[in-house]
């Protein structure tokens, strides 16, 4: 006994350790399993889906929700099309952009330092509120139905700014950007030769967060959108768990004759499995990406949490 | 100095430092365009709005706008089930984070902590869509989890969750703490991990249990972090959720009463058919009361930061 307590002086009684894995055990569970449910029932045969409701035991399974779904596949595509660029533009240029922004922030001999700094500040305080903002996009910009009211949206400063300034200020040697001006370097050779390869881990981290963002932002398309083409992924999904109408009236709107016969069959096919189904491929990605970015996120998190 | 110096200073300042202020023109354009327009479109709220004629030459109407928000009960709802639903969250999401990261630091196999770390934080990922079709799919009245495959069998009739308001008062908290209680824990568990183990060590030579430990060592060294994001939340206290309270509740009319937030209801009177441009403007007047209060509570917590850990003041 005393010997274990040498080795591990922290730890706690065997019993209250088993409680403690008992407890998390739990917790995860209530994590994953409502995430699996969705999942099993787009795998249920429909009428053991009637017969039983939503249940992690299907009597049945069945691939006829996907085969459906996939039997035209223009509305997921055009959606899944439609979310693939906002996420590749939109974070592009919310990361370039904001790091052009944050960089001259940190350079002491920059003069106008103190009034950009306020100019984001004034903005985390006060906004307008959506009407005005709604009103600017409408009826200034003219950027309703347009793929740019979905990017525009999540691009401009707040409290990112403030942590890619720290992390210029700790990561990036003043005495070698001195030296780069001493040689005749310009700016922009400064930026994209000395910040822009020293910036590469914060780079990363906000892009991620950039591409989550935007891959789960229903509300932009919901405010801006009424052209089907440009529905992304989230929307589809929204509508049709409002409406499962929504996803056979497009289906045969997208056109394809497979759908036809799908058709037919559809009017008896509970609404449930089919949108389970839409779900999947709404999360899909998501969820299989993330075994391979959560490390980058808590990474990010972290230092954004305690630094900021 | 005279002005006309100052000005040619200006000049010089800007001509030398043309190319880094390039830079930083595009996030100027996005910042200048989402919010500091949205700023002077807050007179939308002093207003009765012709889109023919445009904001600047509707005619004005001084305070009609919110004298019609606070005549009836909405201000007095909406404002309620926001500010309500904002401290249930802060207060459930702050205790049970911090008891989380607790007992995830005592575990003492390396890798079961990081499984329950990834898996816990992964409702945080799923998009609000997601989590509506997640909830739905237990409180579907027909063929739900819940009424189904629970009440039906303990012989209990099965309840109609989408119309029945009092029931939110708990599922959107459960709802917010689900998805939302990992990933908060993952701060305080950095937190933890940087107290210095020499505390511990000593306490263990003095022969402190590990609850004593857990109530004079962690605990109070954890409480600046804690602080800290009690007063950050106090800004958010009269924000909401649009995603929960819109798309979770499917938009239910009957759950209103408890479910209809500020953000809820700007969102409705901008843009259903059949509001009417009086309800633009009033969606404007509501947008602009709650930035108000917004600024105010920040401008609140920065003032208590200042009081009690004056590095991490905002300004």
């Amino acid at each position: 006994m005393a010997k274990r307590k040498m080795h591990d002086p922290f730890g706690v009684s065997a019993p209250v350790s088993v409680a403690i894995h008992a407890l998390f055990i739990l917790f995860s569970l209530a994590c994953i399993l409502p995430v699996l449910l969705v999942a099993i029932v787009s795998l249920t045969d429909f009428t053991a889906f009637r017969a039983n409701g939503y249940s992690f035991f299907p009597a049945k399974w069945s691939l006829f929700a996907y085969k459906y779904l996939l039997s035209d596949f223009g509305l997921i595509a055009n959606a899944y099309g439609v979310t693939a660029f906002v996420c590749i533009v939109g974070s592009l240029l919310q990361v370039v952009s904001q790091s052009l922004f944050a960089y001259p922030l940190c350079r002491k001999d920059f003069p106008f330092k103190g009034f950009f700094s306020v100019f984001i500040l004034i903005t985390m305080l006060f906004s307008g509120g959506l009407a005005p903002s709604y009103y600017i996009y409408v009826r200034v910009l003219h950027i309703k139905n347009t793929i740019w009211s979905l990017i525009l949206p999540m691009l401009g400063g707040g409290y990112t700014i403030f942590v890619y300034r720290m992390f210029y200020k700790i990561n990036i040697p003043m005495e070698l950007i001195d030296a780069a001006k001493i040689d005749g370097a310009s700016e922009g050779s400064i930026y994209a030769r000395i910040v822009l390869p020293l910036s590469l881990p914060i780079l990363a981290t906000f892009s991620l967060f950039g591409i989550i963002g935007y891959w789960n932002d229903f509300f932009s398309c919901l405010l801006y959108i009424d052209s089907t083409k440009l529905y992304n992924i989230q929307f589809v999904m929204q509508r049709s768990l409002r409406n499962i109408q929504f996803i056979q009236d497009n289906i045969r709107y997208m056109g394809g004759s497979a759908a036809s016969e799908m058709q037919k069959i559809t009017a008896q096919l509970p609404a449930e499995t089919l949108r389970m189904a839409m779900a999947i491929f709404g999360m899909g990605p998501i969820v299989l990406a993330y075994p391979f970015f959560q490390r980058f996120f808590i990474k990010g998190l972290v230092v954004g949490a305690i630094k900021g | 100095m005279c002005p006309l110096k100052a000005l040619q200073r200006l000049l010089k300042n800007i001509k030398s430092n043309k190319s880094m202020l390039l830079m930083m023109l595009p996030v100027f354009t996005f910042v200048v365009i989402n919010s500091y327009l949205p700023m002077f479109g807050v007179i939308m709220a002093f207003k009765n709005i012709d889109y023919r004629s445009g904001i600047l030459r509707s005619p004005w109407v001084g305070l009609r706008n919110f004298r019609y928000l606070f005549s009836n009960d909405l201000a007095f709802r909406i404002t309620r089930n926001t500010v309500g639903f904002s401290l249930a969250f802060i207060a459930i999401g702050m205790v049970l984070a911090v008891s989380i990261a607790i007992l995830l630091n005592e575990i003492r196999a390396k890798s079961a902590k990081k499984i329950y770390q990834t898996i816990i934080i992964l409702p945080n990922f799923l998009s609000i869509v997601v989590v509506s079709y997640v909830v739905y799919a237990f409180l579907d009245p027909v063929n739900g989890l819940v009424n189904k495959s629970i009440l039906e069998k303990l012989g209990i009739k099965g309840i109609s969750w989408y119309s029945k308001p009092e029931y939110w008062i708990a599922i959107a908290p459960i709802v917010n703490f689900w998805m939302s209680a990992g990933i908060s824990s993952i701060i305080y568990l950095a937190g933890i991990a940087g107290i210095d183990p020499e505390l511990y060590e000593a306490a263990i030579v003095d022969g402190a249990s590990k609850r004593r430990q857990i109530w004079s060592i962690t605990l109070p060294m954890l409480k600046p972090i804690i602080i800290i994001s009690l007063i950050m939340s106090l800004g958010g206290l009269i924000r909401s959720n649009f995603g929960l309270f819109y798309q979770v509740t499917l938009n239910s009319q009957l759950l209103y009463s408890v479910t209809d937030t500020i953000d809820t209801y700007v969102y409705r009177a901008l843009t259903v058919a059949g509001y009417g441009t009086d309800n633009v403007a009033r969606a404007a007047a509501a947008g602009l009361y709650q930035s108000v209060v917004g600024a105010a509570l920040v401008a609140l917590a920065n003032f208590a930061i200042r009081k009690i850990e004056p590095e991490s003041a905002l300004f």
